[in-house]
């Protein structure tokens, strides 16, 4: 049974994807649809700071870790320092647990393997429903 | 629809999890299918092998021009696992394994030899995987 994806008041959680491999963006996207998140993707770190910086928010954010441009962890610090309180998870399939605590240590509350799973979706909703009620 | 057919496309779909060609990924992928997007599994690999194309050029490219830059090779070969994973290719993975194994241990001749497995893993794959698209297209008309 799928958790509701509303923010308690009756809105769509949003998340934006920030992926620059298609085949993820693609999947991430229709995982998350069926979710019902509301969904955005952008290619690269810089994008997803950029759309940040105009105006945008999101109640979460799905970061990837190799990224031209500007990578996760430098996109996630950069976030951290402009002052975006959404939850950040980095996506990597990285399987080494150092790389896993870079990303945590940039500034991300979490981070997952890729690719994204049923659980690793419900798992975040939980999440998302504790920090937004 | 022909119920011998759809056996067939059952039994294929059976043999390429039992064979270790695909893995729990594909089901995931399987489950998105809707009336909304009913070709998304076929969508995706299809996606894959395009997208794909350029990165294996460029790990050719590293091996022909610097095959002891073991660093740039692993990184590409990460890369590589982590699309190979989105799609539940199993062997593919597991020739990306043992790729950036010989990576670590600076084995270039390993290095070469894997790669053109994984290549023909990648190729037996796609086969296998357009003849069980068409088989199911074929099933359900």
């Amino acid at each position: 049974m799928m958790s509701s994806s509303s923010s308690g008041s009756g809105k769509k959680f949003s998340v934006l994807v920030v992926d620059d491999d298609p085949v993820i963006q693609r999947i991430h996207r229709v995982f998350l649809d069926r979710f019902g998140f509301e969904t955005q993707v952008v290619g690269n770190g810089k994008e997803a700071v950029d759309l940040f910086c105009s105006g945008a928010s999101f109640h979460l954010v799905l970061m990837d870790w190799d990224m031209p441009i500007m990578d996760g962890p430098k996109a996630t610090r950069e976030l951290r320092r402009m002052g975006v309180r959404s939850m950040i998870v980095g996506m990597t399939s990285r399987d080494r647990d150092s790389e896993k605590q870079e990303f945590v240590r940039a500034g991300s509350d979490d981070c997952c393997s890729k690719p994204l799973t049923s659980n690793t979706v419900t798992s975040l909703l939980q999440q998302l429903h504790t920090k937004y009620h | 629809m022909d119920r011998n057919l759809q056996r067939q496309v059952a039994n294929m779909r059976k043999s390429l999890f039992d064979q270790g060609y695909l893995d729990e990924q594909f089901i995931q992928l399987e489950d998105l299918r809707d009336d909304a997007n009913p070709n998304f599994v076929e969508e995706i690999v299809t996606l894959f092998y395009t997208d794909s194309a350029k990165l294996i050029r460029n790990i050719e490219n590293a091996l022909e021009n610097n095959p002891s830059d073991f660093e740039r090779l692993d990184d590409y070969m990460q890369q590589f696992k982590g699309r190979s994973s989105s799609i539940g290719a199993k062997k593919v993975k597991t020739e990306c394994s043992q790729f950036r194994e010989y990576c670590k241990a600076g084995n270039a001749e390993g290095c070469i030899r894997t790669f053109q497995q994984l290549k023909q893993e990648l190729a037996t794959l796609r086969r296998k995987l357009e003849t069980y698209f068409e088989m199911a297209r074929q099933a359900n008309t």
